[in-house]
């Protein structure tokens, strides 16, 4: 009994990985994610979907584009970060707590990938990546709104966000996909041998040249100011205080 | 004979000043703390000089073009000008030399902060009314130059931020009616960013001729606090307008003085060592054409980016001719006019007043309610837009939208200011009316104890 | 040799204690006396050779290399003997200098006699001139005159009726637009979603505010360009001055919506006051302190698929200033 037991476990084990995770990806994307992006992923702009009401027609209120050719680099992105699912239509997508596992993630990956032809998750070599060049191209391209120690930003109507959590693939798949308001930097416009640049700075970024001490966030001068007054001058204030008690009462 | 008489009598021989330096030696000084905030702004500035002189021996003033080869691989064979990788040498590759870089950055930082403290203590205690009006200009007018000055300070270094900082200086500069560009084109040798020989400028004005300014400024300002003599409260009877009570510059005041001079110098030392303060090898190179988010100047200057932020976007035109630029309103009118109050507040008192008197008294803020809600509406005033001008970081922090927060403060930083100012009135006045009746508590509590003492004493006696 | 010993026991005694006078009654005393404080005076001198001890530190830090963390350790030796110093000349000054309490007058508020004297003397010495208020217009003009002179050299610090320089911008008809690496830029190479900086061919002053451009690509049906604007884009591309026309600094934001539905359009971002424009509008400003829309550069798209400027910028690019609207730009 037991070995018929183990010879069926190898068994499914070693059935084809691909087959079994895209029909379970589906099933977890119609659970949560067809309300946006409709039942078979073909984007909704906020119309009602379903002739009748009713109980077994799906409600669509969502407003979500099309995963079609999509693949699997922005299913992982979105997936991955916990950008996706979103909790509700029109707010900027935010790195959130995973509700998927990753058996699950890979088969909703799988899924996503399957609608067309799309690009695959990016195999991103930030060690081949010039530290410099990174600066210079993060500068360039990404400072204006991440700043330029990746501590993130503002732009008008939306959140940059710092980078200290991004991976390197996370990081690759963001500069190919543009998420939310980010800018799409295609290969023509940034390499792959750049983005293994970029790459390289922004995991510098994340634990940079602190020689100075305390590194304050790297924001510069509103948490030195801080620090200046209810560090500094309320030292010195208390210095005075012990001091200037001259006169006896 | 002892060294000491020795000393003396050399000195003495040879100069003549041994009533003079006994006069100094038996100079009073008023009890209370609130009177060392100057004392800590000069020492701050005695830091800076210290650390600044140091500094000239390795900072070049050379805006030409050059390429890095340095220890630090984010920058490696990138375009720079000279003046930035002197300042990445000195804080790589000089022993000592980002000790004395950040100690520097940071005294500038508490010297301000020094100043204005000082600044309120003196405002809120009338200690600016005659005769002590010409130290109070003086005094203000310092803090005009030291704002300038830790601007051109920081600016000198051309990393992306301080570069970034500049370009809008020079905008505020360009805004000003009839002749801001005339003026820009004449002081930048041209149209930003000018030519090379800005740089120089800008160093010998920050070295030299600012520091000697300075200087000299503190000197007058101190010799008209020495020779009218410093305010006092009045703590003891036997204080008046007439007769000071304090303690002796030396013995008694030398130490303290001494001590609290090295508590600013070791402090300061400290943080340079400690707390990391513009760490421009991080922020890369100035371009006009690159520039990153969360630029912030040095907190001094907040008020202005928070103003610049505030004014909604319009040119005053006329025709063809702009008259007033949107950034003259916040850059350059809210500062004229924020200084002009400040220069102008102890004329306007006296007319407002009719007290022409001379005071050597100080006045607790709530015996003066008038100055004093004035004095906390200015400085809400000037506190709410220094903070809406860091509105975006509180965005990244707190995640309140940008657009909603500048709207807020708009409206918010134009009434609040007034009703805070209403408030202190109220305060002080509130505090005013509470004297009688705590002097009377206090009094009945000692006919109390006495009562109560006098009363043991016969029982006990029986 | 016990009468050899106290000898020079006592010329040791006699040398050491010579100087130290014996200190006055305490009747004649100025600073009065208060008996000795040991335990301050322990504190005190304890935290004066702790604090030698902290600057020798710092010479110790300084010359050995291997210590990492060289500022840190530097700050705190030499902030550690000063803060060690201060401690030690405050505990000096609380507990083992006497406070005197001491009275004084205020000095005079002012002194009339003097100040009639001073005021006669002046007012005496001009008694000899008849003519003293063309005299005194003498003496100012003289001032001025000679004031006027040494101020003039400071105009050679710089142009400042050159009101042309700020127009000037490296724009020609016909130049072709390049990246930071000098690389033509081909129109195939601006796609929509992304933002490029242009700069002119052949001109070495990248710095110039006049030079820099900000391109985007937007899709032809998406355009609203005003009419003086009109046909300004190259097959959608546009070309904007990277200069922000607020306070001069770099645009270097692009937001740009995946998902247009839910996400606000695409606009051009100053990082500094976040002035706000709108690209499919030519650069208009809908958000922020900028008060003029943002320059738009005409384009135009040669026959090897490079981009070229028709002509300079219709106006002046960068801040605003008394003559910003004044003219068009040169040629």
């Amino acid at each position: 009994m037991k070995v018929l037991a183990a010879a069926a476990v190898a068994l499914v084990l070693a059935l084809p990985a691909s087959a079994a995770n895209v029909e379970h990806g589906k099933q977890l994307f119609g659970q949560y994610c067809v309300s946006c992006h409709g039942p078979n992923a073909e984007g909704a702009t906020g119309q009602r979907y379903g002739g009748t009401a009713g109980r077994d027609n799906q409600i669509l209120t969502g407003l979500a584009p099309s995963l079609h050719g999509v693949g699997a680099l922005a299913a992982d992105f979105y997936l991955r970060t916990g950008y996706m699912p979103l909790k509700r239509n029109g707010i900027q997508p935010r790195r959130s707590k995973l509700i998927f596992g990753e058996r699950d993630l890979q088969d909703l990956i799988a899924y996503v990938a399957s609608l067309g032809k799309g690009p695959p998750v990016p195999q991103p070599d930030p060690a081949s990546g010039n530290l410099a060049q990174g600066l210079h191209q993060f500068t360039d391209h990404c400072a204006g709104c991440h700043q330029v120690v990746a501590e993130g930003g503002v732009v008008t109507g939306a959140l940059p966000p710092p980078l200290e959590d991004a991976t390197s693939t996370q990081i690759a798949e963001a500069v190919r996909i543009g998420p939310y308001v980010m800018p799409t930097f295609s290969k023509k416009a940034i390499s792959d041998a750049q983005l293994n640049s970029i790459i390289a700075y922004v995991q510098y970024a994340k634990h940079p040249d602190d020689r100075g001490g305390w590194s304050l966030g790297h924001v510069g001068p509103v948490p030195e100011g801080l620090v200046t007054w209810f560090l500094a001058a309320a030292v010195l204030v208390a210095v005075c205080m012990v001091i200037g008690k001259r006169l006896r009462e | 004979m002892t060294m000491t008489r020795k000393v003396v009598r050399f000195v003495d021989q040879r100069s003549g000043s041994a009533p003079l330096l006994r006069k100094i030696a038996r100079y009073l000084f008023p009890d209370h703390w609130s009177f060392l905030l100057g004392e800590v702004a000069l020492y701050a500035f005695m830091v800076l000089v210290a650390t600044g002189i140091y500094l000239t021996f390795f900072f070049v003033d050379s805006t030409k073009d050059t390429v890095y080869h340095g220890p630090y691989a984010p920058l490696q064979g990138q375009h720079m000008t000279e003046a930035y990788k002197s300042v990445v040498d000195i804080s790589m590759t000089v022993k000592a030399g980002l000790l004395i870089r950040q100690t520097h950055h940071w005294a500038a930082n508490v010297f301000v902060a020094a100043i204005i403290l000082h600044l309120m203590r003196v405002f809120f205690t009338g200690a600016f009314r005659k005769p002590r009006g010409l130290t109070w200009m003086v005094g203000v007018t310092m803090l005009m130059l030291t704002l300038l000055e830790a601007y051109m300070g920081y600016s000198l270094v051309d990393d992306l931020l301080s570069g970034m900082g500049l370009v809008i200086g020079y905008s505020v500069g360009m805004s000003i009616p009839f002749i801001g560009a005339n003026l820009m084109e004449w002081l930048f040798k041209g149209p930003y960013p000018g030519q090379h020989a800005f740089w120089p400028r800008m160093y010998i004005l920050h070295v030299l001729l600012f520091p000697i300014l300075i200087a000299v400024l503190l000197s007058v300002h101190l010799l008209l606090v020495a020779m009218r003599h410093h305010t006092q409260f009045r703590k003891k009877r036997s204080q008046s307008n007439h007769t000071i009570v304090g303690v002796p510059m030396y013995p008694g005041q030398t130490p303290r003085s001494l001590g609290l001079l090295c508590a600013v110098v070791g402090v300061l030392f400290l943080l340079g060592g400690l707390v990391q303060i513009n760490p421009i090898w991080l922020w890369g190179p100035y371009h006009t054409y690159l520039s990153t988010n969360g630029a912030q100047p040095d907190w001094y200057l907040g008020w202005l980016i928070g103003a610049l932020r505030l004014v909604p976007g319009f040119d005053v035109v006329i025709g063809n001719y702009t008259l007033i630029p949107n950034p003259f309103w916040g850059g350059a009118l809210y500062p004229m006019f924020v200084f002009g109050f400040l220069y102008f507040w102890p004329w306007f008192e006296r007319r407002l007043t009719g007290d022409h008197a001379f005071h050597n008294l100080l006045e607790r803020p709530r015996d003066n309610p008038l100055r004093t809600a004035v004095g906390v509406w200015m400085v809400t005033w000037v506190l709410l837009v220094l903070i809406a001008g860091s509105s975006d970081r509180v965005y990244v922090l707190f995640d309140i939208p940008y657009v909603p927060q500048i709207w807020f403060y708009r409206f918010f930083n134009l009434f609040f200011p007034i009703v805070a100012g209403f408030g202190a009135w109220w305060v002080c006045r509130e505090l005013q009316k509470g004297e009688p009746v705590e002097e009377d508590r206090e009094l009945a509590e000692a006919q109390a104890r006495l009562a109560a003492w006098s009363s043991r004493r016969q029982s006990s006696e029986t | 040799m016990s009468r050899a010993k106290d000898i020079l026991l006592s010329g040791l005694v006699l040398v050491a204690s010579r100087g130290r006078r014996k200190p006055r009654k305490d009747a004649a005393r100025i600073v009065p006396d208060a008996g000795p404080n040991p335990g301050a005076e322990t504190a005190a001198i304890l935290l004066l050779f702790l604090s030698g001890l902290c600057g020798v530190a710092f010479v110790v830090v300084y010359a050995l290399d291997r210590i990492p963390h060289q500022t840190q350790f530097l700050g705190l030796a030499i902030g550690g003997a000063f803060v060690l110093l201060a401690a030690a000349l405050i505990t000096t000054g609380l507990k083992l200098i006497v406070t005197e309490e001491l009275a004084d007058e205020y000095p005079p508020n002012e002194h009339p006699h003097e100040q009639q004297l001073i005021a006669d003397v002046v007012e005496e010495s001009g008694s000899r001139l008849t003519r003293a208020r063309l005299f005194k217009l003498g003496l100012a003009a003289a001032g001025g005159g000679v004031a006027a002179a040494a101020l003039t050299p400071a105009v050679s610090f710089g142009p400042f009726l050159r009101i042309k320089y700020f127009f000037g911008t490296p724009w020609r008809p016909g130049r072709r637009l390049v990246d930071e690496n000098g690389r033509p830029w081909k129109a195939s190479d601006i796609e929509e979603q992304d933002f490029y900086t242009a700069f002119p061919e052949n001109d070495p002053d990248r710095e110039a505010l006049g030079a820099a451009l900000v391109l985007v690509r937007l899709p032809k049906a998406s355009l609203r360009l005003p009419a003086e604007l009109r046909g300004y884009d190259a097959d959608g591309i546009l070309a904007f001055s990277k200069i922000c026309t607020h306070a001069g600094c770099a645009i270097s934001l692009y937001r740009t919506p995946k998902f247009a539905p839910d996400s606000p359009k695409p606009a051009l971002v100053c990082p500094c006051h976040y002035s706000t424009f709108d690209p499919a509008k030519g650069g208009r400003v809908i958000f922020g302190p900028a008060p003029r829309p943002l320059p738009m550069l005409p384009l135009s798209i040669d026959k090897q698929g490079y981009l070229r400027a028709r002509h300079n910028f219709d106006e002046a690019i960068g801040p605003s200033w008394w003559g910003v609207r004044n003219r068009s730009a040169n040629p």
